[in-house]
């Protein structure tokens, strides 16, 4: 029997919350927009338009969605460098993430990040830390200087399944519980790391077991329900907020491409990625929606072919927009 | 007064053990207080926690028991267990902590308690820290501080885990700032600087320093980052060293001064951005240079210093410029060959006279 608090204990079960029908559409509409972003972008990589290699978040737009519609613009994320979903599901714009993507001055970072550094402060994304594991100590330190100024803020570290392993997850899940502090840690089980199955490199099956080793609460929610996962983000960012310290939420989905766009995937069969893709959280989503009368068919499909349009505005802006100045290459290395 | 006393380890030369007259900054009409390296360090801290509530420490064992140095000492009674932070023994999340409380409007000193540490933080040091304003184009800033003592010697023997000297890991990263100060004065001035600057400055401490006392005004006093400093004025070898080769270099040149030597002393206190026109100014002068550090020979900082100095000064020089360096070895622990790992004045002697030669 377990004997560490667990987010159910609260409530005596992990409360359903149903957002209000306009916040359902924009979880939509933000799933949607990251789809829609991350095949442009493959898109635009076959082509060779874009240089770097990008690592899309496609299957798992219910984990960034379902968490980051429960904060604030002033709760704060770090992500990876499979980011464009965090950032977009935060509220960064897509223009200005694509013209990043490209390479342009006009993009969030001015063409010095690309795909793996996407920061959009504005937003409360303080950027893709593209080394695994990385972003949990920073984000700490965010946690620590909201709880040390009493401010209510929440800070997100997004981590995929092989981050559990690093240090920095162990380091950083410690020192954020003995000192209480308001940080939620998202961990993306999306099954591999790079080539590798997590059930390979870890000897739990499930994940979210892993914060009773820091007396945190922890749970796990099906990561391709994006009401699931926000129900579970509300309860674990209330906790933080309230001062009721750190919390461990395991998103469990999918990758349906490779680790990165065009990669050969020979770890896994087709049909593996086939029987995943069944779980397709944006079509389980829309079928929610229709059949909760949230929405028409109709007006899904608009919002779809709205964001396509919107997709489209935004490459081509990006790339119209100018390159960095050669000679503004060692700009920004000193504040 | 200064103390001279014969290594039985050297070729017959000697070593500084407390020398404070051999460097003087502040003058006689300035009301000063003399302080040890330590209380320089700690008295910039604490003044700094004083003057902006976004200053805090942050570090493993720096609370009561003052850090493995003593250097907090005091400042846990003073500004409780919130800022001054006692942390679980975790390198890379002390410093990645300093670095996300710092993007969003902290001013944190993180401590790491020995800088042969730091490997367990460098990814948050050299990849996160230091690349975080480049990366997102300018979004933010990291202004951190991280204290590390460093260096050896002098028959402490805590051998090859606790005593080198790391000041290039940091100096070879775009985008730190490292200081290395020799002298209380310039430890106070620069840590003050260090806090106030809105980047990552990596403060190395030399161990062998902690107790030199100097003179420190009163007043407030800031000093500027980025800028060699000279220790001592001469027109015919310029030395190049910081921290505690500064020492040895002016013990040196207070050796050769009978011989009618005048050496040049220039203390690189920020070790990165480099003050290349400084050593430059001063080898163009002198048309002699002798380069020294602590830090093992083979691509450490004499090579760098070494190479500015032949860019800025190649025509003006009347003699091949040479290097005192560590050895290439990991520190060994007995006295008597952990001694021949570092360089010491009677090594600068000799130095100075090859290339007078």
């Amino acid at each position: 029997m377990p004997v560490w608090p667990t987010l159910e204990d609260r409530t005596g079960r992990l409360r359903a919350v149903t957002p209000d029908a306009q916040a359902q559409l924009e979880m939509f509409r933000r799933m949607v927009l990251i789809r829609e972003f991350e095949l442009a972008c493959i898109d635009l990589f076959k082509r060779g338009q874009i240089k770097g290699g990008i690592h899309p978040y496609i299957g798992q737009e219910a984990s960034g969605v379902g968490v980051c519609m429960a904060l604030r613009t002033d709760d704060l994320i770090a992500g990876t460098h499979r980011s464009h979903g965090h950032n977009l599901a935060k509220g960064a714009s897509p223009a200005r993430m694509m013209a990043e993507i490209l390479g342009k001055e006009t993009g969030y970072c001015k063409g010095r990040g690309g795909s793996m550094h996407i920061a959009a402060f504005d937003t409360g994304s303080l950027g893709a830390l593209a080394v695994v594991g990385s972003g949990i100590p920073i984000a700490v330190g965010a946690a620590l200087a909201f709880h040390m100024r009493g401010e209510d803020r929440v800070s997100v570290p997004f981590t995929g399944d092989a981050g559990t392993n690093t240090g920095n997850w162990h380091e950083g899940l410690n020192m954020a519980s003995i000192w209480d502090l308001p940080i939620v840690f998202v961990l993306e089980d999306n099954k591999y790391g790079v080539s590798t199955h997590i059930r390979d490199t870890t000897n739990v099956s499930d994940l979210s077991v892993r914060a009773a080793a820091y007396g945190i609460p922890g749970v796990k929610v099906d990561g391709f329900d994006v009401l699931a996962v926000y129900s579970a983000a509300i309860e674990a960012v209330a906790r933080a907020r309230e001062g009721l310290g750190p919390s461990l939420l395991v998103t469990e989905s999918y990758r349906f491409e490779g680790h990165y766009a065009g990669e050969p995937q020979v770890y896994r069969e087709r049909s593996e990625v086939d029987e995943q893709m069944r779980n397709d959280p944006i079509v389980r989503f829309k079928k929610t929606l229709i059949e909760s009368d949230v929405a028409a068919e109709s007006d899904l499909d608009a919002v779809v072919s709205a964001t396509r349009d919107e997709i489209a505005r935004a490459i081509e802006w990006a790339q119209d927009s100018p390159e960095p100045d050669p000679t503004t290459a060692t700009d920004y290395i000193y504040a | 007064m200064t103390t001279i006393e014969r290594d039985p380890t050297s070729l017959g030369v000697t070593t500084p053990t407390m020398a404070p007259d051999l460097i003087r900054q502040v003058d006689d009409d300035t009301p000063s207080v003399a302080l040890t390296y330590q209380e320089a360090i700690r008295e910039a801290l604490r003044e700094e926690m004083v003057r902006d509530e976004t200053v805090f420490l942050i570090g493993e064992d720096i609370g009561k028991h003052g850090g493995a140095f003593g250097v907090t000492r005091t400042l846990f009674d003073q500004f409780g267990p919130e800022r001054v932070r006692n942390t679980p023994i975790s390198e890379n999340t002390i410093v990645g902590a300093a670095t996300g409380a710092a993007l969003v409007g902290m001013r944190p000193v993180a401590e790491i308690m020995f800088v042969d540490f730091s490997g367990l933080a460098m990814d948050q040091i050299a990849n996160q820290a230091a690349k975080l304003r480049l990366m997102t184009g300018g979004q933010c800033c990291v202004p951190w501080v991280l204290r590390m003592p460093q260096g050896g010697g002098a028959g402490k023997s805590t051998a090859a885990q606790h005593s080198q000297s790391l000041e290039v890991w940091f100096a070879h990263i775009p985008g730190l700032k490292v200081v290395f100060p020799s002298t209380p004065y310039d430890a106070k001035g620069l840590m003050k600087a260090a806090i106030r600057d809105d980047n990552p400055v990596v403060f190395l401490e030399h161990k062998l320093l902690y107790s030199f006392r100097g003179a420190v005004p009163e007043a407030d006093y800031v000093l500027p980052l980025g800028e060699c400093d000279v220790k001592r004025e001469g027109r015919d070898v310029t030395i190049v060293a910081s921290a505690y080769m500064v020492w040895q270099a002016m013990l040196a040149a207070q050796i050769v001064a009978p011989e009618g030597i005048d050496v040049e002393v220039i203390d690189v206190r920020t070790v990165s951005p480099l003050d290349e026109e400084t050593i430059g100014a001063s080898v163009r002068k002198t048309g002699r240079a002798v380069i020294v550090a602590e830090a093992c020979r083979s691509y450490g900082p004499t090579g760098e210093w070494a190479m500015v100095a032949m860019e800025q000064a190649f025509d003006y020089l009347k003699a091949p410029i040479v290097r005192i360096a560590g050895r290439n070895t990991p520190i060994p622990y007995a006295d008597s060959i952990e001694a021949g790992a570092w360089p010491e004045a009677s090594d600068i002697v000799g130095a100075i006279r090859e290339v007078m030669a």
